[in-house]
């Protein structure tokens, strides 16, 4: 069995601490695989990010994506915390975290989880810029992501 | 039936949800309904391909079908992570 933690939040988070408690919870996996994704400012134009998303279902996606992911790979544990809501440039925006007895498993399962978090579950990014706001765009790359896991969940 | 509206699409529709009364029976064709509505919602749904169908909080295609749904919700693909 895989301990499953999945969160949804609007308060920034503190990558640091996340990761140390859960490398204290993953005690004995052996391998620990963070990843963190922050609000990027490409041009330097932006003032702000807010992320829309379906109360209900995302919490349903993500944990069918987190449910997958245990059945693919031989996880001890995972996390999935997202944030939701306004935040700024340089703020966390979400992150992963799986631990494993081996590396491999637990880099591919960073991977899984993270290519499926983008493009099935229902989350979606707007941009504030100076030139004004701008929803962002689905990347083709994104959706071929998942090809490498034909056949997988969502 | 519960219709909701997410990202651009909301905006573009002016409301998050609705309550509708239909018998279409795919989300392709209450698409059709909606879009013949008002010159808001034929904008909304004028390009399919740029829209995503959730029924009942799962992901499926537009030509799936609607019977006994309570909840469908129209958006643009998804940004997360």
């Amino acid at each position: 069995m895989t301990d499953r933690v999945i969160r949804l939040q609007e308060a920034p988070f503190d990558y640091g601490a996340e990761c140390a408690a859960f490398a204290e919870r993953a005690g004995g996996a052996g391998a620990v695989v963070t990843f963190l994704g922050l609000v990027r400012n490409d041009g330097g134009s932006l003032t702000r990010m807010e992320i829309d998303h379906y109360p209900g279902m995302t919490e349903a996606a993500i944990d069918a994506i987190a449910a997958e992911a245990a059945t693919r790979f031989r996880l001890d544990s995972l996390l999935v915390l997202h944030r939701t809501g306004p935040m700024q440039p340089g703020e966390p925006i979400m992150m992963v975290a799986t631990a494993s007895r081996h590396r491999a498993e637990a880099f591919a399962a960073a991977e899984f989880l993270m290519d499926y978090l983008k493009s099935r579950a229902p989350f979606w990014k707007k941009e504030h810029r100076a030139e004004g706001p701008i929803w962002v765009a689905a990347r083709d790359a994104d959706e071929e992501a998942l090809d490498r896991w034909a056949g997988g969940a969502g | 039936m519960r219709v909701l509206y997410f990202a651009w699409v909301r905006e573009r529709i002016g409301r998050p949800w609705e309550d509708v009364e239909t018998t279409a029976a795919t989300p392709a064709a209450l698409a059709d309904e909606l879009a013949a509505r008002e010159e808001r919602y034929a904008a909304a749904f004028a390009d399919r391909r740029a829209l995503r169908v959730a029924v009942d909080q799962r992901l499926v295609d537009f030509d799936a079908p609607l019977e006994g749904a309570r909840e469908v919700a129209f958006f643009p693909p998804m940004t997360g992570g």
